[in-house]
């Protein structure tokens, strides 16, 4: 475990250069640079304001502003986001830089780093701009934001936990990549992210007990919407963290020594 | 300080097939699960290599050669035994990895080196060595997407040997680039030979092992079968190659697809060889030198009249040289049933470098269509290097002189 973290503090600089690499190509030749990693999300958060507004606002509780509705889709995307794209990435991560794990040699746990590494920056980027915006539709940052910093990390580590494991078993059943595809979407859907948790049927709101999504986004909403800290249920989440991130650790260094044989 | 860079000891590599992934998955964790398949590419592999030498590895594809380097280089882990490498180990088993279209030649390599597991700080100091040793020019901070290829592999080379190793890994990866190049890289990996870094190399290229390497090791099926003087491993090499192609050949000839082979059989081949001006038998001939091909012939039959011809063919099945004893006018006549005959046939190597093969043929007349008692294709292989004369091209050896005058320009004194 500490040689783990001590290769990954060896090449820090790797993991840094990599990460600015990253931007550098995927933004080098278009007009507006760096303004694309937040222009997706909030474009998706407008898309969905404009077709749901009108059936769902009405239905959120709590909120007085007009805008509240768009402010609620920001905050559950800004975590949705940040966890989606961990877990897709490293879903695929080995795979994807087989030739490179093939030929060099270089501590392996810099490629989920990378990837974490990259998302984190476009969460904060989208959360600086949305604190920029909400003053603007009338809602103000209150104490409770301090939350945030905790919040997002606890993302990161859920996301790579679950990413971690999935993409070392990826690497030998390649089933899991496309399955997962599916299963996110679904998870998209069942996780109060676009929708109040209020309009849920009742003998459905049990169900939410197992999706550790659900009390991570409504956190983002305690913080971000309503200005209160977040609720007792993210104890879930974080034992689920927990849980996700020692078995992909576990699972991840006992199937290095195959790992580069299956790809 | 440890006299070997290089420990290999029973080093093995097995491949597993399962009948399920999820078996696999069950033996991390101490579930025993049976394979249904195991696929040793490597094994009982051990070999020491000193500080300072250098060692070619060659073999047949698919020796094992690659699963060697990729375990001593760390990328793949042994299924048994152990390779230990003692100091800083760089290998160059493909150029340009990790390379992003988008960047520039000096983030690139930043970026490489930063894999290589270098330091910003170690970086800074090394960029102006590598840009120097690249020779790209203003390239240099254009976006490799820009580049020819010739022009990447050059960064990579530049980046890959910008500090020197104590143990240097080269695949073949630079066979490739411009001439001027691929000289300065040679020249690169001597000055880290005479600096004292051990050397380790896979190549098919005879002529770079000879020239770089100390030691040479045969692998053939995952097994090291030879370890010793280049120039003996390599001629080991080729006896077991031609060994190869010519079984080949054999079972082409079972299907019925070369019907060459076709012959009555009243005079067959008992015996077959290139001999060395000693006699003694040879698979490695230098240019210039004389050699004799020896046929012996057994009679079966009724044999009236006996022609033995024969046929000298490059790599590529053209036919370099010919003729019968027909032509020369040696027929022989009226031979028996248990009637033996020897053909020495004697001339000086005056032929390429590269590799050869003899076809032999007895029949009747000047050609084999009218009676063919036996026919042989790729019966004999034998391959040409040149070792005493100056270097030249092409499928012959015709030695010349190169006259030369020179007169000088008219110079004014104190110019």
């Amino acid at each position: 475990m500490s040689e783990l973290v001590k290769a990954a503090w060896r090449y820090r600089g790797f993991v840094r250069s990599s990460i600015v690499n990253e931007f550098k190509s995927r933004l080098s030749r278009s007009k507006f640079g760096a303004a694309w990693i937040v222009l997706h999300p909030l474009a998706q958060a407008l898309i969905f304001a404009t077709i749901l507004s009108s059936v769902l606002a009405a239905r959120l509780q709590g909120i007085e502003n007009k805008y509240g509705y768009a402010a609620y889709l920001m905050a559950g995307f800004l975590c949705w986001n940040l966890f989606v794209e961990i877990v897709q990435r490293c879903l695929t991560v080995f795979i994807d830089q087989a030739s490179l794990l093939k030929k060099m040699h270089f501590p392996r746990i810099t490629l989920p780093l990378v990837v974490i590494g990259s998302a984190l920056v476009s969460s904060v980027a989208l959360l600086v701009v949305i604190m920029a915006i909400f003053p603007i539709l009338g809602l103000y940052p209150s104490i409770a934001w301090i939350w945030l910093p905790v919040l997002l990390l606890l993302t990161v580590a859920f996301a790579a936990g679950l990413g971690l494991l999935l993409g070392t078993l990826n690497v030998f059943v390649r089933d899991i990549g496309q399955v997962m595809v599916v299963v996110l979407q679904f998870w998209f859907w069942v996780t109060p992210i676009v929708y109040p948790v209020s309009i849920i049927p009742e003998h459905f709101k049990t169900t939410l007990a197992f999706n550790p999504m659900a009390p991570l986004v409504g956190a983002y909403h305690d913080v971000m919407i309503f200005g209160r800290p977040p609720s007792n249920n993210l104890w879930i989440t974080v034992a689920a963290t927990l849980v996700l991130l020692s078995a992909s650790l576990v699972v991840f260094r006992r199937a290095s020594p195959e790992l580069v044989d299956a790809l | 300080m440890n006299p070997d860079s290089l420990v290999v000891e029973n080093l093995g590599k097995v491949y597993r097939k399962y009948a399920s992934e999820l078996q696999r998955c069950a033996g991390w964790f101490g579930v025993p699960a049976k394979p249904l398949a195991e696929h040793w590419v490597v094994r009982n592999v051990s070999f020491k290599v000193a500080r300072g030498e250098a060692v070619g590895i060659i073999g047949q594809n698919g020796a094992g050669k690659s699963t060697l380097l990729k375990m001593i280089t760390g990328t793949t882990r042994p299924s048994e035994g152990r390779a230990a490498t003692f100091g800083q180990v760089s290998a160059l088993l493909e150029l340009g990895l990790g390379f992003s279209p988008e960047l520039t030649g000096r983030e690139n390599a930043r970026h490489a080196a930063g894999l290589m597991g270098m330091q910003g700080s170690e970086i800074d100091c090394l960029i102006p060595r590598i840009e120097s040793f690249a020779e790209v020019g203003n390239y240099f901070d254009q976006p490799i997407r820009t580049y020819s290829s010739g022009m990447q592999m050059r960064v990579a080379f530049s980046v890959a040997t910008a500090v020197r190793p104590e143990v240097l890994i080269v695949d073949e990866a630079f066979a490739v680039g411009d001439a001027y190049f691929v000289h300065k890289c040679f020249q690169r990996i001597r000055e880290f030979r005479e600096a004292g870094t051990t050397l380790l190399m896979v190549s098919h290229d005879a002529s770079a092992i000879q020239a770089l390497c100390d030691r040479a090791i045969l692998l053939d099926g995952g097994r090291l079968i030879l370890d010793g003087l280049p120039q003996e491993v390599f001629d080991y090499y080729n006896a077991l190659v031609a060994e190869k192609e010519n079984s080949g050949v054999r079972t082409e000839r079972k299907d019925g697809l070369v019907v060459t082979e076709s012959g009555s059989g009243e005079a067959t081949f008992e015996q077959l060889a290139v001999l060395d001006a000693q006699g003694q038998p040879v698979q490695y001939v230098e240019v210039g030198r004389p050699i004799s091909i020896h046929a012996r012939v057994r009679i079966s039959g009724e044999v009236p009249r006996l022609v033995f011809g024969y046929m000298i063919r490059d790599r590529l099945g053209q036919p370099v040289y010919g003729t019968n004893t027909h032509h020369t006018g040696q027929a022989l006549e009226g031979l028996s049933a248990g009637d033996v005959v020897d053909f020495h046939v004697r001339f000086p190597v005056n032929l390429g470098t590269g590799s050869y093969s003899v076809s032999v043929a007895l029949s009747s007349t000047e050609t084999h269509l009218v009676k063919n008692y036996q026919w042989k294709d790729l019966a004999l292989i034998f391959t040409v290097a040149n070792v005493d004369h100056p270097t030249f091209v092409g499928l012959v050896h015709i030695p010349s002189q190169i006259e030369i005058v020179h007169t000088a320009a008219l110079r004014w004194a104190g110019r």
